[in-house]
């Protein structure tokens, strides 16, 4: 028996067991409409804040100048 | 506007449109995999939950919700089986009917269901739905995100993990 033949017999023998020891559950159902509970979890979890890429540019920008420049620090704080 | 663009522009009541027309049809391919009416219930909820957060990466125009919708609980019930497998039995759900099997018959089944219950995820995924559901290869292939050809190893590496298992424990797959 070639390799190919004898793969298939195992597969075949194989899908019959678990087929009886799982039946298939083509026609399983759900019994319940799940908005109520879909609604629960977008009105739970509000979505995390998306920061828009140029506000990192910015920061980064920020604090690669106070690195660069730390004498700046106090003007800036006085700023505030 | 239609639906999908409404759905993708960030409008609730689009989602609850869509999701009222596909709840059925995901908790139906998600059941299938998991084999838990309550785990595939949660993870209904988690599918949706999921395809709300990257609405905005969904295209109206050229997208297919239902096969990313597909695409989506795939891979929220193959996070289940990641996490869920080692820790719990398979819900009496769906229970194998009942047979009058011999000792020898019996004891292939017992160790059948456990060998399957301890297959790594991913060949638990492709081999239920190719050996108990039935489905083509090429259907499991674009639920995955794999070729079909991958499914095909896969449940070929499934199979020859349960023949294996089988056999170390004394059991021929082939015992009738």
């Amino acid at each position: 028996m070639s390799n190919e033949v004898k793969n298939q017999q195992h597969e075949k023998e194989l899908r019959a067991l678990l087929q009886s020891e799982f039946p298939p559950l083509q026609n399983a159902s759900l019994q319940r409409d799940l908005w109520p509970q879909m609604l629960c979890r977008v009105e739970a979890q509000p979505e995390p804040l998306r920061v828009p890429w140029f506000d990192w540019v910015l920061a980064a920008a920020v604090v690669a100048a106070l690195l660069l420049f730390p004498n700046a620090i106090p003007a800036l704080l006085y700023q505030l | 506007m239609e639906l999908l663009e409404r759905f993708a522009a960030g409008e609730l009541e689009a989602f609850e449109a869509l999701f009222r027309q596909h709840q059925h049809e995901v908790y139906r391919w998600i059941v299938r995999i998991v084999r838990d009416s309550g785990a595939a219930e949660d993870l209904t909820v988690e599918t949706f939950w999921r395809i709300y957060r990257a609405r905005q990466r969904f295209d109206p125009a050229a997208g297919n919700f239902r096969a990313w919708a597909r695409r989506i609980a795939t891979n929220a019930a193959l996070d289940h089986l990641r996490h869920a497998h080692k820790e719990t039995e398979l819900s009496e759900d769906y229970p194998a009917a009942p047979k009058g099997d011999s000792v020898v018959r019996g004891e292939l089944r017992g160790q059948l269901r456990r060998a399957f219950l301890e297959l790594p995820a991913k060949y638990r995924l492709v081999a239920t739905l190719a050996l108990i559901e039935d489905q083509p290869y090429n259907e499991i292939a674009e639920a995955a995100g794999i070729s079909a050809a991958l499914v095909k190893v896969r449940v070929f590496r499934a199979v020859r993990m349960l023949r294996k298992k089988l056999s170390s424990l004394g059991l021929e797959a082939a015992a009738k």
